[in-house]
């Protein structure tokens, strides 16, 4: 450690960056405190109306529905990743194992909105679900799915699902197998085995996979944006709207802002709690 | 050992839960195949006529071509970039101690918990503010900023699984600092790097949100100009990018999954 010969050149680079994001950030902080001058991109004085303004209902609606689109994604997202990984994990053939890695990895490497743009082509009123359903005569009329929380919320739960599983998968291979044979040989039965040895050693993945599909369904825009067709606004949507519709950046910067609190706020809450857990499961 | 009638019964129905979920995930992308082809503007199913028409248009269609070059330039310079800096830093935060060092990881890091709008509010209101004007390099700047934890991650766990035996005999020998640099840790770490820097461009390349506020009609990118068109257009062109992006990423993975095994990759072995 006393050599030091490449310390500042080889984080000169990073510096520079670690820059620019702490420049963007007082950047936002600082015009969330200042006046909106309609009509030009400059701001005016100090003050504290942009805070004021975000208790309007619009607003307040546009944090509730984030959440609970965060909550209704991360528990399908867990339902249905959580077998899926388990079978990813656990597949006996090879072949088995590398399609259901590559079918469920995929999407993560296509974008938002080749996803999203797919979803509206399924639920739209002329889409494949309610042309199939109307169909074979279970349905007269369309159901809406677009401009629901329940479009949004199917679309988002297809776009956080491929990370979850990734997760997931990673902390279901780390659980040393010897100890479900150990249950097995003593006489557990399969759904013992998993529901006292599998199911708590991965509650830590759960708990990681949890909170990246929080921060992912939070920081989603194209989903909400093209599914909820402003009819569901979310916060992302909401900043947006601010920034290009009036081009009012201070109100889209205080917006920013208290959703990055927020966002801190619950991870923190969130990794304390897991925190807690871990204590208590390793002296129990 | 023989099975009971109720471990069959388990059997089947996780087999039937895992067809039921890997159609789930493969539904849209069936659907948007099917719709791809339909002749009709006005989508519909089953499609009556069939016809290539929308593929056609969406090759000639120059936004699309302008946004694919846009965002093949920019993926590749931020991915170089990204490669450049967090492979550096990610060396300096492996092996040396220096005051600010958390303060420095902890900001380079954040992008993974601020939200892809709030990074492209910031760095808009900054550019407006500085009067500079809407290059392509500031779209590059934000995608640095937002692959960048990735690829230090990546590296950083290369690092840690480094034998450093290999540099202690090279440096015993009277080798000099940077050439145990060039000769002995570089190479070794090259996968890392060629990995890290793959999945930096695969990130940029998709990334829109951010992109979407700082972008103009000049350096719009690939997925920025889909965006653009589906606000403009109802017809199923979309449906045709959609297909050829899939198939393309789809192909790109089984290569990838032949020579490194994405088990491997992901960490999920």
């Amino acid at each position: 450690m006393s050599k030091r010969p490449f310390l500042g050149w080889f984080s000169l680079p990073s510096v520079l960056i670690a820059f620019a994001i702490a420049a963007s950030f007082i950047a936002i902080v600082q015009y969330s405190f200042r006046a909106y001058v309609p009509g030009s991109l400059d701001p005016g004085g100090f003050t504290l109306d942009n805070f004021t303004t975000l208790w309007k209902t619009v607003y307040g609606q546009a944090f509730l529905n984030t959440v609970l689109l965060c909550l209704w994604t991360a528990i399908f997202t867990l339902l249905i990743g959580y077998p899926l990984a388990y079978a990813m994990v656990r597949a006996q053939s090879v072949k088995l194992r590398s399609a259901i890695l590559l079918i469920s990895l995929t999407p993560l490497f296509l974008g938002e909105i080749v996803r999203t743009y797919s979803w509206i082509i399924v639920l739209g009123n002329r889409g494949f679900v309610n042309a199939t359903l109307m169909q074979m005569g279970f349905i007269d009329a369309p159901i809406n799915f677009m401009f629901t929380m329940t479009g949004v919320v199917i679309a988002l739960v297809h776009f956080t699902l491929p990370i979850v599983v990734v997760m997931l998968a990673a902390a279901l291979s780390h659980i040393d197998m010897n100890l479900e044979r150990a249950a097995t040989s003593l006489g557990a039965g399969r759904v013992r085995v998993f529901a006292s040895i599998t199911l708590p050693l991965s509650i830590p993945g759960i708990a990681a996979a949890t909170s990246t599909a929080f921060a992912w369904t939070f920081s989603a825009f194209a989903t909400p944006q093209m599914i909820g067709g402003g009819k569901v606004q979310t916060i992302s949507t909401l900043v947006y709207q601010v920034g290009f519709a009036s081009f009012n950046f201070p109100l889209a910067a205080s917006l920013s802002l208290v959703g990055l609190l927020f966002t801190i706020a619950v991870l923190a809450i969130f990794n304390t709690g897991i925190r807690r857990l871990e204590k208590f499961g390793a002296h129990s | 050992m023989k099975k009971s009638l109720f471990d069959h019964l388990l059997d089947w129905s996780g087999r039937v839960l895992l067809t039921m979920i890997l159609g789930f995930v493969l539904l849209p992308f069936l659907v948007v195949f099917i719709a791809s082809f339909n002749d009709s503007a006005i989508l519909s199913f089953p499609p009556k006529n069939w016809s290539l028409r929308w593929y056609s248009n969406a090759i000639e269609y120059r936004d699309f071509g302008k946004g694919l070059i846009n965002s093949l330039k920019v993926s590749a310079i931020a991915a170089t970039f990204a490669m450049i800096a967090g492979s550096g830093f990610a060396y300096v935060l492996n092996r040396y101690d220096f005051s600010l060092k958390s303060l420095l990881n902890s900001i380079l890091m954040s992008p993974l918990i601020i939200p892809n709008f709030t990074i492209g509010l910031g760095l808009l209101i900054l550019s407006t503010a500085a009067s500079l004007p809407r290059t392509i390099w500031l779209v590059v700047a934000v995608h640095v900023i937002i692959v960048l934890p990735f690829v230090i991650r990546s590296v950083y766990v290369s690092l840690q699984n480094f034998e450093r035996r290999y540099e202690q005999a090279a440096e015993s020998l009277g080798a000099a600092p940077l050439r145990v640099l060039l000769t002995i840790t570089l190479p070794l770490l090259v996968p890392g790097l060629i990995s890290g820097a793959l999945f930096a461009a695969i990130l940029s390349f998709n990334e829109f949100t951010a992109s979407l506020f700082v972008v103009n009609q000049g350096t719009q990118t690939f997925p920025v100009a889909m965006y653009n068109y589906v606000r403009e257009y109802a017809d199923p062109t979309l449906a045709a990018v959609s297909v050829i992006y899939v198939i393309a990423v789809a192909a790109l993975l089984l290569v990838v999954h032949k020579f490194f095994r994405l088990e491997k990759v992901l960490n999920v072995e």
